[in-house]
């Protein structure tokens, strides 16, 4: 099957049911989306498809259909997208196994919703676990990231 | 000196030990500095000046042994050296280095010596110096018990004196002049007519100069990163995607492995593994202990073949049903159980005579589980092993690898990664034992191990289990009488017996929390059993704490309200050290504590000292009508110096979020021999929807330098079900408290 990843065009031979996930980790070596549970409870694995993030590890990969993005084609170190400046700006990783699904989700969160509310906030990000507890960084960067991305 | 007197003629199986092994070592042994380890790494025109700093012509190295699972240990060790070498944060690069006894942790023994914090008596000192000092000669390289930044403040500044003054004399040396003559700057030595020399131009001269032993540290007051907010070192990596974990790596001709393992802790009774094999990518299928192992071309295909084995397994070792457990911990309450008495102040008998307070806690088996599951590289050759995954014991890991291989300690070369949590469950071997069986069938193949979640979950080490049982007596409105039976099982002996280290002595760790509460209750009593093994545990995040800490605060609370008191003014009363007073104090101003709630509203408080960091917490709830909700917490702890006060503020912050979060929804429970909870949906911990806002203030009077990793867990439990009681009410004297109580 192809598969079009942070702008790159792949061809791959696997079952069809493997999960994005493994495809993503496994058969291409793109490891910024992490497994953490395998059954869309912990938000490790998000990426977007087509700009909108869905959990990788419940993606069958028969049922990619559209660009994948990861948290390697959001933005480089040398140049990071706003949320990952936000995140660096208010230090929110501790072990930062989580982050990437974090980053990947508050980015397609403030995609679709540009001005948030607290609630919102809240309930956007409940899907994804952070079990070093950093929720409270976590909220203050996303909004941060909103400002951000209002002013650019 | 009552209390005093008990514990000097109880205790000394620990202290004792120690000192016999000081003595069996003899003074030089202990005196004698460890190799460094570096030496063997430096080439031609490179330096090391200690088993800290490299330099080559081309970097600054600096090795930070201490593991880091999220702690920001790393980004700590380095800017330790770094603030007396004059460099810059950026100027170097960290690694880990490799496992050694010149890394022995001098905080890690000092901690279990069964001394209150603040018994500063020569007993208590001799102790604390003696189990130091047998973590020395037995060369004990570990990370946990928040022991990093003590055992590392000063160790690490000296280095970094070190270096910086032998460079220093080498630029003299080379230039010609006098050593008063130079000074240094931003990883420069700074000759008279203001050249920078840098450090790595000077390598190859610092490497044939002697070394300056007797470097004096900085003031305080010149300090140009400790105590500043820093940039953590890895806080772009973490936030990019480019952080490689373990589970990560990948190596030339690479298999994927996965295991199924006895739910039971047991053997294989029969199983059958036809279908597994015929599955795409699948190539071997291998024993390994209590289980076996698929090796397959990519961890989803292993994972899938692992599950679809058919196996039967015997028995488990401790009792199938939870019921079992309990009773267990219930028949414990007994003389034959009782592992010491840690506190026997006053007359505690004649004091309950008349009305008292009764009470039962519990606390139940929690699981670690770290996002980034369990996992080990492993390559096996006839010459050596290498591993890489984060680990918090290099050495005894080393220990471990060799006797599944049949290598010598020394030939397992250990590569430690950065690790995706921990919480105590990197201080376990399993994951690297197994992944040593495997590649020692298939040797010179490297295997990487990955534990599915599931599997996680169903073979974790849990936090033991405890029970309270206590009275207390008030009068005339104060709190008068306190006596705590704690039953528990040992985490210690459990842990340390998988490593195969015997504790000698009772386990400070059931009653910690509790029976070096800084209160001066006239009549306290406070007895340990140790119930004998029954599911195996592991240490938790801040391990005896984070139970005997909740049977403490919680209990106390009721005493004192049964006695008319405020719970706020009450422990101000009964405290009797001033550093605890102090975050007592602070708690109490940042929460305007006193103030009128609205009548669905509540605050607690609750404070314990663990790991020598008295911490104090108020929480504050609203009771809606879909339950309760978490408000706010405010947390006050000294440290005695905030090395960072970024990671400071994040550690606290997710210390009570842990807390919180399995205090309301998480156990592990058996049935059948088995942990009925497989993963993240059954034990969630808290979600960002949950978290309430957490205000931190950093204390720094303590006399001792301590680590804030583990102490802000133990208060968050009792605070929460303090504030329930004054919102509800009713009182919740068992975790997790979504049993008694709904939460929103």
């Amino acid at each position: 099957m192809k598969l079009k990843v942070n702008g790159t065009d792949h061809e791959v031979d696997v079952e069809e049911d493997m999960p994005l996930l493994w495809v993503l980790r496994d058969e291409l070596g793109i490891t910024g989306p992490k497994y953490g549970c395998g059954i869309a409870q912990c938000g490790a694995c998000t990426v977007h498809m087509d700009g909108v993030a869905v959990r990788s590890c419940q993606v069958a990969a028969a049922d990619v259909d559209g660009d994948i993005t990861t948290i390697e084609g959001l933005g480089t170190p040398a140049a990071m997208h706003a949320v990952q400046e936000a995140w660096v700006e208010h230090q929110v990783a501790q072990c930062g196994y989580c982050q990437a699904g974090q980053i990947m989700q508050a980015a397609s969160f403030l995609d679709l919703n540009p001005e948030p509310t607290d609630d919102q906030i809240d309930a956007a990000m409940s899907g994804n676990l952070c079990r070093c507890g950093t929720y409270v960084r976590i909220r203050a960067a996303v909004k941060t990231a909103a400002t951000k991305m209002q002013e650019a | 000196m009552g209390r005093l007197r008990t514990i000097a003629r109880r205790s000394f199986l620990i202290g004792s030990v120690a000192v016999a092994g000081g003595v069996a070592f003899g003074a030089y042994m202990v005196r004698k500095p460890h190799d460094n380890p570096l030496e063997d790494m430096t080439a031609e025109g490179e330096a090391t000046f200690n088993p800290w700093v490299m330099i080559s012509p081309e970097k600054i190295t600096l090795i930070t042994p201490h593991a880091d699972t999220g702690q920001g240990v790393v980004h700590m060790q380095a800017l330790l050296l770094a603030e007396e070498m004059d460099l810059e944060l950026g100027q170097y690069e960290t690694d880990f280095g490799v496992p050694a006894p010149a890394y022995y942790n001098t905080a890690l023994g000092a901690e279990s010596a069964p001394f209150v914090t603040t018994d500063q008596s020569l007993m208590a000192r001799g102790a604390r110096s003696a189990m130091g000092a047998l973590g020395k000669v037995i060369g004990l390289q570990g990370t946990g018990g928040s022991s990093s930044v003590p055992d590392s403040f000063h160790k690490l500044r000296e280095a970094g004196a070190m270096a910086r003054e032998t460079l220093k004399l080498a630029a003299a040396t080379k230039h010609g002049l006098s050593v008063t003559e130079v000074s240094t700057k931003s990883g420069a030595v700074i000759l008279p007519d203001g050249t920078a020399v840098p450090y790595t131009a000077l390598a190859g001269e610092a490497a044939k100069t002697t070394r300056v032993t007797d470097a004096v540290l900085k003031e305080a007051s010149d300090w140009r990163l400790i105590g500043k907010s820093t940039q953590r070192n890895d806080i772009v990596s973490k936030s990019t995607g480019t952080q490689t974990y373990g589970i990560d790596l990948m190596a030339e001709g690479m298999v994927h492995a996965a295991v199924r393992l006895s739910p039971r802790r047991s053997a294989i009774k029969s199983f059958n593994d036809t279908a597994a094999k015929a599955m795409r990518g699948v190539t071997q299928i291998l024993p390994v202990t209590n289980g076996v192992a698929v090796i397959a071309d990519n961890t989803w295909r292993a994972f899938q073949a692992a599950e679809a084995i058919e196996i039967a397994w015997e028995d488990a070792p401790y009792p199938a049903e939870q019921d079992g457990h309990w009773a267990a911990l219930e028949a414990a309450f007994d003389a034959d159980f009782l592992d010491r008495e840690w506190r026997a102040d006053g007359d505690v008998e004649a004091a309950l005579k008349g009305d008292r307070v009764e009470a039962e806690y519990r606390a139940p088996y929690v699981a670690h589980q770290p996002l980034e599951p369990l996992n080990a590289l492993v390559t096996v050759t006839d010459d050596q092993v290498e591993v890489w995954t984060s680990h918090q014991m290099p050495r005894f890991l080393q220990q471990k690898v060799a006797a599944v291989t049949g290598h010598d300690s020394e030939q397992v070369v250990f590569h430690n990664q950065y690790g995706g949590g921990s919480f105590g469950h990197r201080l376990e071997f399993d994951n690297v034992t197994l992944a040593s069986e495997i590649a020692n069938q298939m040797r010179g193949t490297p295997v990487k191990l990955t534990l599915s979640r599931e599997e996680d979950f169903a073979t974790d080490y849990p936090r033991h289990i405890g029970m309270l049982r206590a009275q207390g007596a008030v009068a005339q409105g104060q709190v008068k009488a306190l006596s705590m039976d704690i039953a528990s099982t040992s985490a210690v002996r459990s842990q340390m017996g998988r490593v195969g280290v015997p504790v000698p002595g009772p386990d400070s760790q059931i009653p910690a929390g509790a029976w070096n509460a800084p209160y001066a209750i006239e009549n306290f009593r406070l007895r340990a059993y140790a119930a004998p093994e029954l599911a195996p545990v592991s240490s938790w995040r801040s391990v005896g704490a984070s139970s005997a800490g909740f049977f403490l605060e919680g209990f106390l609370d009721e005493v004192i309200h049964a006695a008319g008191a405020d719970p706020m003014e009450e422990r101000l009363r009964l405290c009797n050290w001033d550093v605890a007073r102090g975050v007592l104090e602070a708690v109490a101003e940042m929460s305007d504590w006193g103030t009128e709630l609205a009548p669905n509203q509540g605050r607690g408080v609750a404070m314990v000292e663990s790991f020598g960091v008295p911490t104090a917490e108020v929480v504050e709830v609203t009771n809606t009508q879909n339950g309760i909700r978490i408000d706010k917490v405010w947390v006050a702890a000294d440290v005695g110096v905030i090395v960072d006060p970024v990671n400071f503020e994040n550690n606290v912050q997710g210390g009570v979020v842990w807390a919180l979060g399995h205090a309301i929804n998480s156990e592990i429970t058996y049935a059948d021999g088995m942990a009925e909870q497989s993963n993240y949906h059954a034990a969630e911990g808290m979600r960002l929807y949950q978290t309430p806002q957490i205000m931190v203030r950093g204390l720094e009077t303590n006399e001792a330098v301590r680590g804030i990793g583990e102490p802000p867990v133990p208060p968050a439990a009792p605070a929460l079900a303090n504030a329930i009681f004054a919102a509800t009410g009713q009182r919740l004297r068992e975790m997790p408290f979504y049993k008694h109580m709904d939460f929103i």
